[in-house]
């Protein structure tokens, strides 16, 4: 295995030439998505041969370049600066973490999978945990507050990851203050996060049975300075942003997609409810106590980059609402399950009871076993439809941990989104579809 | 001119050591060490704590640092920030090659230190074997005050011309040279249990 | 789960001809490698209209397990899970593929969706999706050989040595 000889052609991975291509290939990376008769499929074939190979610039985006949020390498054919063809190649980033994840124990798999998307860490542990404990069969006994913690986590990483999105679309557009604004709104959430779980981004915080630790004194106050922060500042960027002709002539029209195609491509979240169907897990199928809170899903109208930032933003604002209710309703109580084969004891007790100290023994190092099964579980992340499949052998590690990442599959409507586009409307498409890497890849 | 045909042929070394070049190569290596920008090679988490650095709270521009350069071209710090697969390790070489002398790497983070906790078939274990690293910074992710004590380590040390003593000594850091059998040597036969 | 004898087998619900498992209250359906696309057609037709996730599991460590309903278990299979927008429901369907054939008809034409998924279960797991518009690998490098979540093929650990220790 000879790592630095091997070149960086990646061979039937890459655009190829037309030629080499299928039919069927070359309606994909056209862009065509749904299935059209013989005599539309050539039709649009006698509309490509207009533009002959000698005419057409091949070119390679990344995968190392500023604006391709992470290393997601684009291979573009040009006809001038106008964009027929794209394909995506991916897997620079790979890590392994589904094999992996069959090494770790159940115990240890919240820090695989929290680093898969890593914008939204706290989701990921929550997927991962919620499909443990329903092997278990422990997820109906999960204590009240470990549930309504769950909620305030998630729902501040969504509004920590739109808020990193507001600012990366903005710097990809060339607004580069909002860069900055963007992070500086992020540091507020991120300095919580590091009071509550130790850690700025890959907290491992959210673990089967319920959460690693409770919530420290004076929370209450950290999130309502987060909360009573916001407001102005997103009418801050409202003004920079929104409103302003550039903004709005770089986005509207920008990467349209319809709501059959989007459903074909397996796209959800803000790409699907750009198209206007409102779909939200957290109201259409909820899990956690979602179901008792008051908030609005935000749904789109034309499919565009600009709805897609306009949703985002307000989702910013309906999670804030969503903080407030759970400011007001976190019930005491524990933190985790008191099951002693799944929630280690306090350390306090170890010292008292030997019991206590060959549970936690065991907990950490062999793992707790998990009954037979296989289960697949999935929550809305601010990315879409984030899911997880296990398949559990008995054992105390998963035979199989496979996760759906919701930005391998929106990243199949770029092809879609970019064709006729100029090139500068392509960065534009991707950061509306504000792909992470991290769970692309896995 | 001799003088002007050594420095043509080695640089700042070509000077003949007297008291007025000691001070211009004093004067070179502070510039260098203030006003060094980074090649963005964010590649997965660590590259959002990067951000973050450059960001307005931990702000990278008191040292000198807040533009990112796209291009490597114009880069002088590679922050290798992030899990190094194996399909981007000869991105990575490539990009390390396009840089201009003199250019020094930061290894930010464990899993580009070491592989951090991604000891498998995917991930190359520490970027090291693939760019000579200067500084490693550990922490997954690395803290922005990790990270900015890395690059102020990095900083000092050019500065105290101590890098370039040690390039000097080992022969030159960027001439790493993998040649297949040493690559062979260190790798795992993958595909049997 | 018991041998379906015959007794059994007429109380064994079925959807589209497919046994039908309720797994953790989940709804699964069984499907062999014949059926497969007719009743993902049939299932795309009754309101399941997206596909989210295709993947496979490599069932080499657990020979011995069985699955009920008459149905053979195989080295792979294959999962897919389907969400109905308009219903509210998920459904999964798993389809066994044999090892010395590890082939599967290709969802791309019902769903374009599974373009990437199918792509990652050949990479992983070797099992090619017959007319699938473009078989290759999508994670790992062209030149890469084997499948590497399978589970004959070694996590790639190297052995970690630590400073002071007697290695």
């Amino acid at each position: 295995m000879t790592v630095v000889s091997a070149g960086t052609a990646e061979g039937g991975q890459e655009l190829l030439s037309r030629s080499e291509l299928t039919a069927k290939e070359l309606l994909r990376e056209v862009g065509s998505v749904l299935r059209l008769s013989e005599a539309e499929a050539a039709l649009l074939a006698e509309v490509e041969t207009e533009a002959p190979e000698d005419q057409t610039m091949i070119i390679n985006m990344g995968p190392q370049h500023p604006s391709t949020h992470g290393v997601l390498r684009l291979m573009l054919e040009l006809q001038g600066e106008t964009v027929l063809r794209c394909k995506p190649i991916i897997g620079y980033l790979h890590t392994g973490m589904e094999k992996t994840g069959e090494a770790l124990t159940y115990m240890q798999g919240g820090t695989n999978v929290t680093r898969m998307d890593y914008l939204s860490p706290l989701n990921n542990e929550l997927v991962f945990s919620m499909a443990v404990e329903k092997l278990l069969g422990i997820d109906g006994d999960i204590p009240e507050r470990a549930v309504w913690m769950r909620m305030l986590l998630s729902e501040l990483n969504r509004m920590s990851s739109h808020l990193l999105f507001l600012a990366t679309n903005g710097m990809d557009l060339g607004a580069v203050s909002m860069m900055l604004y963007g992070w500086r709104e992020r540091e507020d959430v991120l300095r919580f996060f590091q009071k509550v779980t130790g850690l700025r981004m890959n907290h491992n915080f959210i673990r089967p049975g319920g959460l690693a630790a409770d919530l420290p004194s004076g929370w209450r106050d950290d999130v309502l300075a987060i909360l009573e922060g916001l407001p102005s500042r997103l009418e801050e960027y409202d003004i920079l942003m929104t409103g302003q002709p550039i903004w709005r002539e770089r986005l509207q029209g920008v990467g349209v997609i319809t709501a059959q195609e989007a459903i074909a491509l397996g796209a959800t979240g803000p790409i699907l409810r750009s198209t206007g169907v409102a779909w939200d897990l957290r109201r259409d199928m909820p899990y956690l106590h979602y179901d008792e809170l008051d908030f609005d899903v935000i749904v789109g109208q034309y499919g565009d980059a600009y709805d897609r930032y306009s949703i985002r933003f307000n989702e910013i604002r309906e999670s804030m609402r969503i903080v407030y209710q759970i400011l007001e309703r976190m019930p005491s109580g524990d933190f985790r399950i008191q099951n002693k084969k799944v929630t280690p004891p306090p350390r306090a007790r170890i010292d008292e009871s030997m019991e206590a100290l060959i549970h936690h023994f065991k907990i950490f190092t062999e793992g707790f076993k998990v009954p037979e099964g296989e289960v697949y579980v999935a929550i809305e992340s601010p990315r879409g439809e984030i899911g997880c499949y296990i398949v559990s052998d008995g054992s105390s590690n998963p035979y199989r941990m496979h996760v759906r990442a919701p930005s391998f599959v929106n990243i199949q409507t770029m092809p879609h989104m970019m064709r006729g586009g100029l090139v500068a409307d392509a960065v534009a498409v991707i950061s509306s579809v504000d792909p992470v890497l991290g769970e692309v890849d896995r | 001119m001799g003088v002007v045909q050594n420095i043509v042929d080695d640089g700042l070394g070509g000077m003949d050591h007297n008291f007025v070049t000691a001070r211009v190569e004093d004067l070179v290596k502070w510039a260098r060490s203030r006003s060094s920008w980074g090649a963005s090679f964010g590649l997965a988490c660590c590259a959002i704590e990067m951000m973050g650095t450059g960001a307005s709270h931990y702000d990278l521009s008191r040292f000198g640092m807040e533009v990112f350069r796209a291009s490597p071209r114009q880069a002088d710090i590679m922050i290798v920030a992030g899990r190094v697969s194996q399909k981007m390790a000869p991105v990575l070489r490539q990009v390390y090659d396009q840089m201009m002398e003199p250019k020094w790497v930061i290894s930010m983070g464990v899993c580009a230190s070491s592989g951090g906790m991604f000891n498998n078939y995917a991930i190359v274990q520490g970027v090291d074997q693939i760019v000579p690293v200067d500084v490693y910074a550990p922490g997954c992710p690395p803290t922005p005050e990790t990270l900015i004590h890395a690059i102020e380590t990095l900083h000092q040390l050019i500065e105290d011309g101590e890098i370039m003593r040690r390039r000097a000594a080992n022969n030159g850091g960027a001439g790493v040279e993998l040649s297949s059998e040493l690559a062979a040597h260190t790798s795992v036969t993958i595909g049997t249990k | 789960m018991s041998d379906a004898t015959d007794t059994v087998e007429n109380a064994v619900e079925t959807q589209h001809g497919c046994p039908v498992q309720d797994s953790l209250g989940q709804r699964v359906l069984h499907a062999s490698r014949d059926q497969y696309v007719s009743v993902i057609k049939a299932l795309a037709d009754e309101g399941y209209e997206m596909c989210v996730d295709l993947t496979g599991v490599d069932y080499l460590e657990m020979p011995q397990r069985t699955i009920g309903f008459g149905i053979q278990p195989e080295r792979f299979e294959v999962v897919v899970n389907l969400l109905s927008l308009s219903k509210r429901q998920r459904i999964r369907l798993r389809v066994q593929v044999p090892a010395d054939d590890a082939t599967l008809a290709t969802l791309f034409d019902i769903h374009p969706g599974t373009e990437a998924h199918e792509r990652e279960t050949f990479d992983m797991f070797g099992i090619v999706f017959t007319g699938h518009p473009d078989m290759t690998r999508i994670l790992m490098p062209e030149d890469w050989d084997g499948h590497p979540l399978r589970k004959d093929y070694s996590q790639g650990s190297i052995p970690v040595q630590f400073k002071g220790a007697n290695s």
